[in-house]
């Protein structure tokens, strides 16, 4: 009946329902899967379990061209190959030329360990059904060597997504899910105060009021997102920028925004609130 | 019974399966809701709602579920032992799960809807999920054995209140696009296939081969293969469209972005297609639609764009065009049906929603091109017959 309660950590703080799910997973075995907009704290959400429970965590960046296999191992027939040719040294033990991938590492590991499996949706289409077997059973069995991993201790999988492509059913179904809600003013208040813990008030009323401001603008398309608003307060804080020209102009607005439509647009957007 | 819930939630469309609700009757078997409502809110959704698309169906089916028993509703250890026991290895035969499949997403809503009727006429006494005074576990002055009464979860707001409070409608996927979904959507509009054209180097293989060749470089290459869709995409502009401006425009620069097809074409029309295609917005500048057919041919998928509503003229009679000037010698619905014939995978997406898709023209246009709303889920549906996976289903004459 013990779980490993994760509770956050001073610097990231997880809402009850997020404690929760990672609760669940981490309990029930089975893989978190973690999806939100960009900036809300997916990736380090891993970190934070790794510090919290003090467990090592390991990271496997997904990128278009990854292959299941590869987070598992790959044997290297080129380096052996390599070996052969010059001959200097003993190439009968294959087992030398298996190099294990994160998932792999995560399964053989002496004691439980959180694994980080980022962005997944990068991958190719099929990538996910490619796991589930793994991910299931949390063994494997490596060809080469004849050999079959068993984990010891089963992981923590913590999965994340920017919801670019769907993920399949199948795959899905073995997950617990959590959506991680772009934080709320109040939230947001506090995350703010974990990166400047001594902004003035009034300044930070005037930057969120902005930045919500901002965000609602349907003209927008590419929203900033915390780790932008950190930035934005940090440049204020440093360009000196006083409270009321925050609250006629927007200073240092290309921190915030990115792209250069939405820059126009919110320009606009601040001239008519003007007027009006 | 507890497992009510689980058919309540594939009532509203969540496809909830056996192995997500045994996941949850595990964590619930280990303790996990601490008996509060809240927390398994949370619970049952993160085991079995995988995509926040449905977060608000989810809060809609729980609100109705737990609606009025939420105070008296408490998910005890006891009740969670009477739960994992006595219910639901019965609901888990081999055969249930067999019916459970076999039943159809109709016949299972009627079912559902007959279940809350009947609740809502036998309130009291019943021994059904709902009511005080029945056999059911749950409620108050029941007499049930393990039936509790305990007050709502301490402090801050009730799960079911916050349920009702539809956070998630925003992120629903039945609800009208932005350009990147869109994008995302036509990414599933491709048809791979082996192209002529010059060949890749295939590493893997050319590894492999290598190898078995005792290390001598043994070079092997491939057809590249390349995305054979051809898209023609047709915009109804002007009149009756003009609100849903927004909506055609992030289509179309969507699908103009989107750099995946073989061929791309795009032209606009007014109500109806007629002799004449445009090549602007104003329909200034336009070309002969027979020209564009005749370059037509069935690899070419055609996507219409419109609200299908007009006057029924515009579309069953010679000379009906909308523009007074314009004296049409083959009907407009003549026109749709050459494209038809033409080009087989072709659809019509209808940016009003399907409840409103009364007109008489509609149903008419339907005889010809399958329609399906400009949401994602309907052009999801819509993509599957572009892509000629699914025939192409018009409505039967």
């Amino acid at each position: 009946m013990s779980f490993h309660s994760f509770t956050g950590t001073d610097t990231y703080l997880a809402a009850p329902e997020l404690r929760d799910s990672v609760n669940v997973s981490a309990a029930l075995e089975k893989p978190l899967l973690v999806r939100g907009e960009p900036g809300t704290g997916k990736t380090v959400l891993a970190e934070a379990i790794a510090e919290n429970l003090v467990m090592e965590l390991l990271t496997w960046n997904i990128k278009s061209t990854s292959k299941a296999q590869e987070g598992l191992y790959v044997y290297d027939t080129v380096q052996r190959l390599n070996d052969a040719r010059f001959g200097d040294k003993d190439i009968t033990d294959i087992s030398q030329y298996i190099k294990y991938g994160p998932l792999g590492q995560s399964f053989l590991a002496e004691q439980r360990v959180v694994l980080l499996i980022d962005e997944i949706d990068k991958a190719d289409m099929e990538f996910p059904n490619d796991l589930l077997h793994e991910l299931d059973r949390m063994s494997f069995f490596v060809n080469e060597t004849g050999r079959h991993h068993v984990a010891k201790f089963r992981p923590i999988v913590v999965i994340t997504s920017n919801n670019e492509k769907e993920l399949p059913d199948a795959f899905l179904r073995r997950c617990v899910f959590h959506y991680i809600a772009f934080p709320d003013k109040a939230e947001m208040e506090n995350i703010i105060r974990v990166h400047h813990p001594d902004v003035e008030a009034e300044l930070l009323q005037q930057v969120l009021l902005r930045f919500y401001w901002l965000r609602d603008l349907p003209e927008i398309r590419k929203k900033p997102s915390t780790s932008e608003l950190i930035d934005w307060i940090a440049a204020l804080r440093r360009g000196g920028v006083s409270t009321e020209s925050i609250e006629s102009g927007l200073p240092f607005l290309g921190v915030l925004m990115k792209r250069e439509n939405d820059l126009e647009a919110v320009m606009a957007a601040h001239r008519r609130g003007r007027v009006n | 019974m507890f497992v009510d819930f689980f058919y309540h939630l594939r009532g509203y469309g969540l496809k909830v399966t056996i192995t997500e609700w045994l996941s949850l009757m595990k964590a619930l078997a280990i303790g996990y809701s601490r008996a509060d409502l809240h927390v398994f809110y949370n619970l049952a959704r993160c085991l079995m709602v995988k995509t926040e698309a449905d977060f608000d169906n989810y809060d809609r089916a729980f609100a109705s579920f737990f609606m009025g028993v939420e105070n008296h509703f408490d998910i005890s250890d006891e009740l969670l032992e009477w739960l994992s026991k006595a219910e639901l290895p019965r609901e888990l035969t081999e055969e249930e799960r067999a019916k459970l499949e076999a039943l159809d997403l109709d016949e299972l809503r009627e079912r559902f809807k007959e279940l809350l009727d009947e609740q809502k006429e036998r309130h009291d006494g019943g021994n059904r999920w709902i009511g005080t005074g029945g056999m059911s576990p749950f409620g108050h002055g029941g007499e049930h054995p393990t039936g509790i009464r305990i007050g709502g979860s301490g402090g801050g707001r009730s799960a079911v209140q916050v349920a009702t409070d539809r956070r998630f409608r925003n992120l629903r996927s039945d609800r009208i696009l932005d350009t990147r979904q869109i994008g995302l959507a036509l990414r599933r509009l491709r048809k791979l296939d082996k192209d002529e054209g010059p060949e890749e180097l295939d590493i893997d293989e050319t590894i492999d081969s290598s190898a078995r060749n005792a290390g001598e470089i043994d070079l092997v290459f491939r057809p590249p293969k390349r995305n054979r869709i051809k898209l023609l995409l047709l915009i109804d502009v002007g009149g009756s469209m003009d609100p849903h401006t927004l909506l055609c425009e992030r289509l179309f620069s969507a699908a103009h972005k989107a750099n995946h097809f073989k061929k791309f074409e795009f032209k606009f029309f007014h109500n109806c297609v007629y002799e004449n295609l445009y090549t602007d917005i104003s329909r200034w500048k336009g070309e002969a639609t027979s020209q564009i057919l005749k370059r037509l041919d069935h690899t070419w998928s055609v996507c219409l764009v419109g609200d299908a509503w007009m006057s029924p003229y515009e579309l069953t009679h010679t000379g009906g065009a909308i523009d007074y000037y314009h004296t049409n010698q083959v009907t407009g619905l003549d026109w749709l049906r050459k494209f038809r014939d033409r080009c087989p995978n072709s659809i019509w997406l209808n940016p009003e929603p399907r409840r409103i898709w009364n007109a008489p023209t509609i149903h008419l246009i339907r005889q010809v091109f399958p329609m399906f709303e400009l949401t994602i889920d309907g052009l999801t549906e819509g993509i599957d017959v572009l892509r000629g996976i699914r025939p192409n289903r018009a409505l039967a004459a």
